[in-house]
């Protein structure tokens, strides 16, 4: 940036090229410093301190006990062979095959069906779905956390009242990640299908009018001509999915003191927080997070890879 | 013109020299009325500005603001980044007593050995008074309040089941039989794999010694004969039914204090605020008593309990110590602390004379404070460590799989595991730890 600044010589003619090569960087002033302030600095401060460690002599008390060292790989290295951090990655993996297609399937149902000519009471049955998402992670987890429980659950008190008394608790450890799935299912369905309806409104009627009057059903136009053509949409919330799912952090966090079934490190960014506000070892969490951000990165862009050839390959 | 330059020149020297005599008088801690020392105190303790605004009007000299914290876990996490930061710490900060070995090992707290706060160490039980020097030759907080374990119980559940109360934990056992035989939906308490600080007093009161200072090395003493009585004898409840696994403190558990269900509960001194707060229908329905013993040796442990500290940062450490010293000794202090913020001084002479009606919840039991004052003489010395948050955390990943396991080998490969993740922190940090 100062190189620019200076580079041009010094101000000889009023409107020479000084002042127009001037003008956008001060345009561009805004955006570059907030994004060296809130974007470049902190990460580029992640990468430094991933790569240090604290040591302590002794006993640890008292002043200068503890130093601050290079430690090489050595954060990378840990995390990497911690059976503890490859376990919370499995289970993230599995809750997101649970997770993205059922959340994807529905919003795609309820898109359609929102657009489909003979569906009533559109705008409420459209704000009512998308509301969830308009409900903080947190609250959604407290409430549901509240409706898991046998204790006070109204659900088990139905189940009760119609004499099934061994239904098994959703909070239990086999179960758990199916609560939290539907936890991400009740706030994400709305969102992704809003995504969906808005491009399938983008989409010039006079096609369906065409397919019409060659004969297809709703259900054929639906399947044949809307999925195809709002492809490029439902592989965009696809992908903002997958990586909502790497990072799936409120809802086990908020419902962990509920049961014995969610460790302190069931998602890779638990396992982060714990080592960085927990244990007090920001340079460990330091190193997690780069990992899981360049393992979201490769993810995404392989993926993007994978379904561009497929989705749009007839274009190219 | 000339002239008028020297003078300039001179009165500005001048200046200079008073400013410099008054920056390092400072260190003196001599605050006027005028010009008052200004104290900051990072503290949750709820209230506690109005305890403060007694000491604000009749020392006009220091002056001191509170500054409400969340609670004890983000306090500390706060003050540790200030610490890193090189600024932005307050003078005083309430710090929980398992706190302090992490605060002092990041170097935040100031060594107040030296000062006339070590004076009043004959106020404190020694139990407690240790847990502020970390069994050494530094003093590095004030005590003020502590949390000696009790056990309650819903009398009215026990009169009609016909129900003794436990003294040992032999009876305590009997006791749960009794009760979910005569009730299969009633418990006598629940096994908390959320609740560390719960196990730890109970470890305390078998004697357990989790950390130790061994010469220049730490010793951790977690996976040891008390721990594994402790481990053993409730992973040997749960394994049987008797006793609930569920965790505490979550809306099932506030719904079976309050209809019966849970017919018990090993709590600590605080814990009328708790049952009051979480079954409110409940008032005058529960009883205390001193927590059930192993055997006739008479000890307890403690659950909770923080202390007042000086930060490393504060530039007035005489001053707060004399702030602090007041407001953990001073009688009229310590009665506001009891009414205001609803802790349980640990100042045994202070608590003594201003806890003598018992807490409204427990208006049938007017000899409350004296169950709670037995049951505070009897705490047994305990040393915390300087990675108690991991050993904190271990506890509750592994004893949420053990009470999950519901065996008492879960129960003791947990305090096993324990034993290793804490040890291993230790040396993965250079701690010179002792074998």
């Amino acid at each position: 940036m100062t190189a620019t600044v200076e580079a041009p010589p010094a101000t000889k003619r009023r409107r020479g090229p000084a002042r127009r090569t001037l003008t956008p960087w001060m345009m561009l002033a805004p955006g570059i410093v907030l994004f060296t302030l809130f974007m470049a600095a902190p990460i580029l401060y992640t990468l430094v301190l991933s790569f240090q460690k604290e040591v302590v002599r002794g006993l640890g008390l008292g002043s200068g006990a503890k130093s601050r060292t290079f430690a090489g790989l050595e954060n990378y290295v840990a995390t990497l062979t911690d059976p503890e951090f490859l376990a919370s990655v499995g289970r993230v993996l599995v809750y997101g095959l649970i997770l993205v297609p059922t959340m994807l399937g529905l919003a795609l149902l309820f898109a359609l069906l929102l657009d489909a000519r003979r569906t009533g009471a559109k705008g409420f049955s459209r704000v009512s779905i998308f509301l969830p998402y308009a409900v903080p992670a947190v609250i959604s987890s407290l409430l549901w956390g509240f409706l898991y429980l046998p204790a006070v659950s109204p659900f088990y008190w139905i189940f009760e009242q119609l004499g099934w008394d061994d239904v098994p608790s959703l909070l239990s450890p086999g179960l758990v990640i199916f609560a939290i799935a539907n936890i991400g299912l009740w706030g994400g369905v709305g969102f992704n299908m809003i995504v969906m309806y808005t491009s399938l409104k983008a989409v010039p009627t006079e096609i369906y009018e065409a397919a019409r009057i060659d004969g297809a059903s709703e259900v054929q136009i639906a399947w044949r001509i809307k999925v195809p053509i709002i492809m490029p949409a439902l592989i965009m919330t696809a992908l903002f999915s997958m990586i909502a799912t790497l990072q799936v952090f409120a809802e086990p966090m908020t419902l962990r003191p509920l049961t014995n079934s969610l460790s302190t490190t069931w998602s890779p960014l638990m396992y982060v927080y714990r080592d960085a506000f927990t244990r007090d070892d920001i340079y460990s969490a330091a190193a997690t997070s780069v990992i899981i951000a360049v393992a979201t990165f490769a993810v995404s862009f392989f993926f993007l890879r994978v379904v561009q050839r497929r989705a749009f390959g007839q274009e190219d | 013109m000339r002239a008028a330059f020297r003078t300039g020149a001179i009165a500005a020297v001048a200046a200079a020299a008073l400013i410099m005599t008054g920056c390092s008088a400072d260190g003196g801690s001599e605050g006027t009325a005028d010009d008052p020392i200004e104290l900051t105190y990072w503290a949750w303790a709820p209230k506690l500005d109005k305890v403060v605004d007694i000491w604000n009007d009749a020392h006009p000299e220091i002056q001191v603001t509170v500054n409400k914290q969340d609670g004890g876990d983000p306090a500390i996490t706060k003050l540790l980044t200030a610490i890193k930061a090189g600024s932005g710490a307050p003078d005083l900060i309430q710090a929980e007593y398992q706190k302090i070995p992490t605060l002092v090992s990041s170097d935040a707290l100031a060594d107040l050995a030296g000062t006339s706060a070590a004076d009043v160490s004959g106020e404190f039980p020694e139990g407690v008074w240790d847990s502020v020097t970390l069994g050494g030759d530094a003093l590095y907080a004030i005590p003020q309040d502590t949390g000696p374990m009790m056990f309650y119980y819903r009398d009215d559940i026990f009169t009609q089941l016909g129900l003794t109360v436990p003294t040992t934990w032999d009876e305590y056992a009997e006791t749960a039989r009794a009760l979910h035989t005569a009730d299969p939906s009633k418990y006598l308490g629940t096994f908390s794999s959320n609740d560390a600080g719960w196990f730890a007093g109970l470890s305390q009161q078998a004697k357990a010694e989790w950390w130790s200072i061994d010469g220049d090395a730490w010793g951790v003493g977690i996976d040891e004969a008390p721990t594994q009585q402790v481990a053993e004898y409730w992973g040997g409840l749960v394994a049987e039914g008797v006793i609930d696994n569920k965790p505490m403190y979550t809306p099932e558990w506030n719904a079976a204090l309050n209809d019966g269900t849970q017919a018990g509960w090993l709590g600590a001194v605080w814990g009328p605020g708790v049952l009051s707060g979480n079954a409110a229908d409940t008032a005058g329905l529960w009883k205390a008593a001193p927590l059930p013993n192993w055997g006739t040796d008479v000890s307890n442990g403690n659950w909770g309990g923080s202390s007042t500290a000086v930060t490393s940062q504060s530039k007035n450490v005489d001053a707060a110590v004399e702030f602090a010293t007041w407001l953990n000794t001073d009688p009229e202090a310590v009665q506001a602390l009891v009414t205001e913020t609803g802790i349980y001084p640990a100042s045994t002479d202070a608590a003594a004379s201003a806890l003598t009606e018992a807490p409204e919840f427990f208006s049938n039991q007017p000899d409350f404070y004296d169950v709670a004052a037995e049951a505070a003489q009897a705490v047994a010395p305990f040393q915390y460590g300087p990675n108690v948050n991991v050993a904190f955390s271990a506890y509750n990943d592994e004893f949420a799989k053990a009470a999950e396991a519901k065996t008492v080998d879960a129960f003791l490969a947990a305090v096993a595991a324990m034993q290793t993740i804490t040890v291993d922190d230790l040396e993965s940090s250079g701690f010179t730890v002792a074998k």
